[in-house]
């Protein structure tokens, strides 16, 4: 996505507090135009109770939200042209499949006619034709989803609020589902907000992702830069898996104890100050003769190694740093070193890899 | 870990002892003495025979059954209609206030109920408090008979029952997710549409429960109607207690306890069907 779509949903410095705990702490987004937009963060970090406040169940103690301009604080849940899918479903279970899915528009007093087709269409959509009479008791876990899916689809929201839409369901089922919902949201051309604690997820899934910790704001990106290039070490530790040094910076690098370890230092960060430098298992690679100049290269000594399958990580003591440093070499490389525990080697990785942020 | 079939034995055993001792055998004696014939000096005469049950359906008696239907059919609705508002309030109160609030509503529970009972005899006669107070505020003519006719004994009846519909009610509101009351708002629905098509038809099962509550216990209660109908009420409980003890005609009395454990029996069942349908139907 390369043009700038239009703002739908603006969240201008929310923040609300619950008697003395503070949720959400000065938050600002943008949600753009057909975007699917992920709300990250571990529980607690308030990404329910701001997605709770765009549905209209909580007033914000500070700050607007503004729905394509407008402020919508005062308009009740239900005159909201916003709908939630419930973490629970909450599906009416003496209703059948098609009395729920019908139930929004009904409310909208709608004529029977346009309801009826509108209802067939959304059945189609999510594959529910044929379980359109039974009551959500007789519902598998997929398709109970999906009844709640289209049950708030049906009503052409502006913007689609999903909590944590995939929590219930069992892993395969969930990874076909990140697809699946990909594809329903291509397809009807709704916005959509997403909130999760799932951080593999909001990878898969998002155009962009905003990750929170502690009712703050950590970092909004597309799950590249989000991923290649962490704010802090919060979101860097949060999202995938990441080894740290922590030192002080100087020119072109980090001073970690006598090594320089070399890398782009931000703007922001002066020399000299406290920082960390960090890297991904998967840049790391084992050094076999030569290396380029602009490479970092570090001595070490294998003490696990764990195997995936697809791959294998292992862990690497190093004289700078305390914790094991983790390797992810390939099937391909494994079988090539034949690792064995306590065997020393080298890693090194490109400068361009290293990632400097502030500890 | 799970339980072998002597563990399990060991365990439903004083239970089902109890029941059995207590309930079925005792029932059982009735049911065969309702098969028999009262004795010329009291006492009964072993011949079997279905004359009891005939007496039973003679319009004489049939129009007691229906009479004490109406009256516990009444008591049952007002009861509810009583009930389900505070049961609701309850529920939506803030979580600390809802022991409290449940408590208070089971309160009279702790006084007798022959005292309870006696004490609207005292509000409701003639030189009675509500009378009284009517005088106080100027009322002049001649004082208001209110005790001792149906519209009393309904009072007692739902004064008495009110609070288990309350608890039936408040338990099957709690049971629903929380989350269909916002679920329902965000759909578009107001909070009295949420009301009448989420919450209400969910109920369904706490309503039949209390409903069927009230009318087994009125139906078949003799001391309500006996006080505060003044013996001019005559519901099927006090027929039976004078069958029993009055007339002392033992099997007649036995027959008109099993056409009245049948009418409850149905009920029980009808309450079961609509229970389980309200719950989604099980898988069928």
């Amino acid at each position: 996505m390369t043009r700038e779509a239009a703002t739908v949903l603006e969240i201008r410095n929310v923040s609300k507090s619950f008697e003395a705990v503070q949720a959400v702490r000065d938050v600002s987004l943008s949600i753009r135009e057909n975007e699917f937009f992920a709300l990250l963060g571990p529980s607690g970090c308030g990404k329910t109770t701001l997605l709770r406040m765009l549905a209209g169940f909580e007033k914000p103690s500070r700050g607007e939200i503004l729905l394509d301009g407008k402020d919508i604080s005062p308009i009740p849940p239900n005159r909201r042209p916003l709908n939630l899918m419930f973490q629970s479903y909450a599906l009416f279970s003496h209703m059948t499949v098609r009395g729920n899915i019908s139930y929004g528009l009904e409310m909208e007093n709608l004529p029977k006619g346009e309801i009826q087709a509108r209802v067939n269409d959304i059945l189609e959509t999510t594959r529910l034709t044929e379980a359109a009479n039974r009551r959500p008791a007789q519902l598998s876990g997929g398709q109970r989803q999906r009844v709640a899916l289209a049950r708030a689809l049906i009503k052409r929201p502006r913007v689609l609020l999903l909590d944590e839409p995939l929590a219930a369901l069992d892993k395969k089922l969930r990874e076909s589902m990140q697809l699946e919902l990909k594809r329903l949201q291509n397809e009807v051309g709704v916005t959509f907000v997403v909130v999760t604690h799932d951080q593999e997820e909001a990878l898969v899934m998002a155009d962009r992702m905003a990750v929170l910790k502690d009712g703050v704001l950590m970092q909004v990106g597309s799950p590249h830069q989000v991923y290649e290039h962490p704010n802090n070490k919060f979101v860097a530790q949060f999202i995938g898996v990441m080894n740290f040094f922590d030192g002080e910076t100087v020119d072109g690098g980090v001073k970690v104890k006598d090594e320089v370890l070399l890398g782009a230092v931000p703007p922001e960060l002066g020399r000299g100050q406290a920082a960390a430098i960090a890297v991904r298992p998967e840049r790391l690679e084992i050094a076999n003769g030569a290396m380029p100049a602009d490479h970092n290269r570090l001595s070490g000594q294998v003490v696990e190694i764990a195997y995936h399958g697809l791959d294998v990580t292992l862990s690497v003591r190093t004289p700078i740093s305390e914790q094991a440093i983790l390797v992810r070499v390939s099937a391909n490389a494994s079988d090539r070193f034949k690792f064995a525990a306590g065997q020393n080697l080298d890693i090194v990785w490109s400068a361009t890899h290293s990632r400097i942020m502030a500890s | 870990m799970q339980t072998s079939r002597l563990q399990t034995a060991v365990l439903i055993g004083p239970g089902l002892g109890w029941l059995a001792l207590l309930m079925v055998v005792p029932c059982g004696l009735v049911f065969v003495l309702s098969f028999f014939e009262r004795g010329v000096y009291g006492g009964i005469d072993y011949v079997f025979n279905f004359g009891n049950f005939a007496r039973a359906i003679d319009p004489l008696y049939l129009n007691i059954f229906f009479k004490s239907a109406r009256i516990a059919g009444l008591a049952a609705l007002i009861a509810l209609l009583i009930a389900y508002p505070a049961a609701y309030a309850i529920s939506r109160a803030p979580r600390r206030h809802q022991t409290p609030l449940l408590f208070l509503a089971i309160l009279p529970f702790w006084s007798n109920y022959l005292i309870r009972t006696y004490a609207w005899i005292v509000l409701l006669n003639r030189e009675g408090f509500l009378n009284q107070g009517f005088e106080l505020l100027g009322y002049q003519g001649e004082p208001i008979n209110m005790l001792y006719n149906d519209g009393a004994v309904v009072l007692g009846l739902v004064y008495n029952y009110v609070p288990f519909v309350i608890l039936a009610i408040y338990s099957s509101i709690t049971r629903l997710d929380p989350e269909i009351w916002e679920a329902s708002q965000d759909l578009g629905a107001t909070r009295f549409r949420t009301f009448y098509r989420v919450i209400l038809p969910q109920t369904v099962p706490g309503i039949a429960a209390g409903l069927v509550f009230v009318f087994v216990l009125s139906i078949g209660n003799f001391i309500t109607p006996d006080l505060l109908g003044g013996g001019r009420v005559q519901m099927v409980g006090n027929l039976i207690y004078d069958q029993f003890l009055t007339a002392r005609d033992w099997p007649f009395g036995a027959a008109l306890s099993f056409v009245l454990i049948g009418i409850m029996m149905v009920l029980l069942f009808l309450q079961a069907v609509l229970a389980n349908r309200a719950q989604g139907g099980g898988r069928g």
